[in-house]
């Protein structure tokens, strides 16, 4: 189960058994969208992402919705205005219709909502018991317009750390209707598409030169590849954390960190200082981007890590999550 | 919960730093017992804020750093049978046993499910007659009522396919251990508050007095962690020892009595293997012959299982307190939290998985 948490595991399996046994494609990048350029020069992002999320429906979202917003925003990471997209399907034997068409319903609706048309797709059903429910893997292309260049390896010392609102939203809202766990909360998944928002951002003239979205893992996780693509240390102020009452109490009760919780509608975005307020304000001014703030900083110390100043005015380093979150026993 | 921000507030903190500093006139070494209160003073960097040479040593107080390899062990023989639903907390499934862990386990095809309290576990075994449903009870005396009040339902319910695996510790017997022990260095105790809100303070005096060792029961947010070092050094640099309850929101000295009660019906107290530490006497609950039926111990006849310890790994030193966790040469090599060696890397509050996760860059930078 480790190995698809977004952690420490999951970037294991790809640098020692995938990118090996795949050849040409380990010099990638390792963004969230593969960044490819055509005859005629012009620049693709190509990306694919699959949802296994239980439950199905969720406060704010289903796994339909949140299968478009997550490719969409893969491909916004490379700054790509997304065009076309793909939907497969792997049902367990004895899945409702009624369900799957709600599904289909949210990845429709989300769609259109992102301007994305859905071209091609795939359905196979194994036997029950051999799956759970319904797996949907999306794929995505989009076209990177001239002179935009972000990538995970750009983050230099001095840049400023933003994110583009409260975080651990969408991780709080899946675990409060989770079997067993089923606390009272009034947190909503914050899924959503994300390439308006960085349209915005572009739009300032601004060059960013990193865009991630802290899915699975956290901002935690998204800081750390970060840090070790860019060889900088990341500094992070705990007090200027965005983190929501209610994530904060739901995660003091499990005793797990908000930094580790996953996101589906927040962006990080690493930017030159002096841009950094103009950024800021683009962000500011887009409904998706309303309570964004700096976070942090890269620095030079520490490369490859990520550092938290605490409320207290200790530090503490914050690590990429090892495998699954488990809640403590007290 | 909202207010938990009151207890973390830099401005009344640094207040109480400066308190510390102000009436500190030279080492001293207090243990922290609880696991929690270990992760929180290193999550928040509280020990940074100390005066030099006031040490926080960190105890055994994490209940799944100390539960002992055999019933490990036990636990993933009773798993791994078909037709058993194996039901744990999370941090449990992480922990080595002699070869393999419950996620090891549950990848081989086991039924291992995390619950988030054992009443869901009751809930698995009436919705699935045909399996035996087996519970984790580990913990100290905070999760203890809630898994004797599940098999006071479970038989009042008529429900037969339910079992516990009870591994339950408790701390005063520990304090004992600690302080009896001829490598000891704790000067102080800051009491566990959690387990004195089920339990009440009234086996503390005792031991404040028999081992001449100031017992402040404290909190688990930074200024409930503060509040208890202020107190400790006081009463230090005074010469006192005394039990105090600086944890008044939450601690009764007469504990919670329903609780208590439902706890004497269910268990009794036997003695109890620490890992890493041995043989407590009287340390912990077992199921009381009341209830023997729902022990799985009993119900699985696992009790010839070998149990290998790794060679490496010096847990058990650092659940005394006798090294911290990178003083260990296992440390941050063989041992991480993504391959433990022991159980004090695979919890979140056991003290060596705390130091891996928010002190590697002091480590990196002490080399």
């Amino acid at each position: 189960m480790g190995h698809g948490g977004g952690g420490a595991m999951s970037a294991e399996l790809v640098e020692h058994l995938f990118l090996p046994a795949y050849g040409s494609a380990a010099a990638a990048e390792l963004g969230d969208s593969a960044v490819l350029t055509v005859g005629d020069g012009t620049r693709l992002a190509f990306s694919t992402d699959s949802f296994v999320v239980k439950p199905m429906f969720f406060p704010g979202g289903s796994i339909g919705d949140l299968a478009v917003n997550g490719t969409v925003n893969d491909l916004a990471m490379s700054g790509a205005t997304p065009l076309f997209m793909s939907s497969a399907f792997i049902l367990q034997e004895g899945t409702a219709l009624t369900d799957l068409g709600r599904i289909a319903q949210d990845m429709g609706a989300a769609a259109r909502a992102a301007g994305v048309r859905l071209v091609t797709g795939d359905t196979k059903v194994v036997d029950s018991g051999s799956g759970d429910g319904v797996y949907i893997n999306t794929s995505g292309i989009g076209v990177i317009p001239a002179g935009v260049d972000i990538g995970p390896r750009r983050a230099a010392p001095g840049d400023a750390v933003l994110i583009s609102g409260d975080i651990g939203v969408h991780g709080v809202a899946v675990m409060s209707c989770r079997d067993g766990l089923g606390f009272g909360t009034t947190v909503e998944s914050d899924t959503a598409a994300l390439h308006g928002l960085v349209a915005a951002m572009l739009a300032t003239g601004a060059d960013v030169h990193v865009l991630r979205d802290p899915t699975r893992g956290g901002v935690a996780a998204s800081l750390n590849e970060i840090a070790t693509a860019s060889r900088v240390g990341v500094e992070l102020i705990e007090r200027d954390l965005p983190v929501p009452d209610t994530v904060r109490d739901a995660c003091s009760l499990l005793g797990l960190d908000p930094l580790q919780v996953a996101n589906e509608g927040k962006l990080i975005a690493i930017v030159p200082a002096d841009s950094a307020d103009r950024v800021l304000a683009a962000l500011t001014e887009h409904p998706l981007g309303r309570g964004a703030r700096r976070i942090g900083t890269c620095v030079t110390g520490h490369p490859g890590m990520v550092v938290a100043r605490t409320g207290l005015g200790g530090t503490r380093v914050v690590g990429l999550p090892v495998g699954e979150q488990l809640p403590r026993i007290c | 919960m909202k207010y938990l921000d009151e207890f973390s507030d830099p401005d009344l903190a640094r207040r109480l730093v400066d308190e510390i500093h102000a009436a500190t006139t030279r080492p001293w070494a207090m243990m922290e017992v609880c696991g929690g209160q270990t992760h929180s003073i290193i999550r928040h960097g509280i020990d940074q804020l100390l005066p030099d040479g006031v040490e926080m040593i960190h105890g055994p107080g994490c209940p799944v750093c100390v539960t002992p390899l055999e019933i490990i062990d036990r636990a993933l023989a009773i798993a791994a049978r078909p037709g058993v639903v194996f039901c744990s907390f999370g941090d449990m499934l992480r922990v080595p046993g002699s070869s393999q862990d419950l996620f090891s386990v549950k990848s081989a095809g086991g039924d291992v499910r995390v619950v988030y309290s054992p009443l869901d576990a009751l809930k698995i075994a009436r919705d699935n007659p045909d399996k035996e449903v087996v519970f984790f009870g580990i913990g100290f005396e905070t999760t203890a009522p809630a898994n004797a009040m599940t098999v006071h339902q479970a038989r009042r319910l008529g429900v037969r396919n339910f079992s516990l695996l009870v591994s339950h510790v408790l701390v005063p017997p520990a304090i004992a251990a600690i302080m009896e022990s001829p490598t000891c260095r704790v000067q102080a105790f800051l009491a566990a508050g959690h387990v004195c809100s089920v339990m009440g303070t009234s086996e503390y005096p005792p031991l404040a007095e028999r081992y001449q060792v100031p017992i402040v029961v404290t909190g688990f947010e930074p200024l409930d962690i503060l509040e208890g070092v202020r107190r400790t050094i006081l009463q230090l640099e005074q010469g006192r020892h005394e039990l105090e309850n600086a944890y008044p929101r939450a601690v009764r000295d007469e504990g919670n009595l329903p609780a208590m009660e439902m706890l004497r019906d269910v268990f009794e107290v036997t003695d109890r293997t620490w890992r890493g530490i041995g043989t407590i006497p009287s340390s912990g609950w077992r199921l009381s012959e009341k209830y023997a039926e729902f022990d799985a111990e009993r119900r699985f006849d696992v009790a010839g299982i070998r149990t290998a310890e790794s060679s490496l790994c010096r847990s058990g030193d650092v659940l005394q307190g006798l090294i911290k966790p990178h003083e260990c040469a296992a440390f941050g090599k063989e041992c991480t939290p993504r391959n433990p060696l022991g159980a004090t890397m695979v919890s979140s509050e056991g003290a060596c998985a705390a130091y891996f996760t928010y002190r590697r860059l002091e480590l990196v930078d002490a080399k």
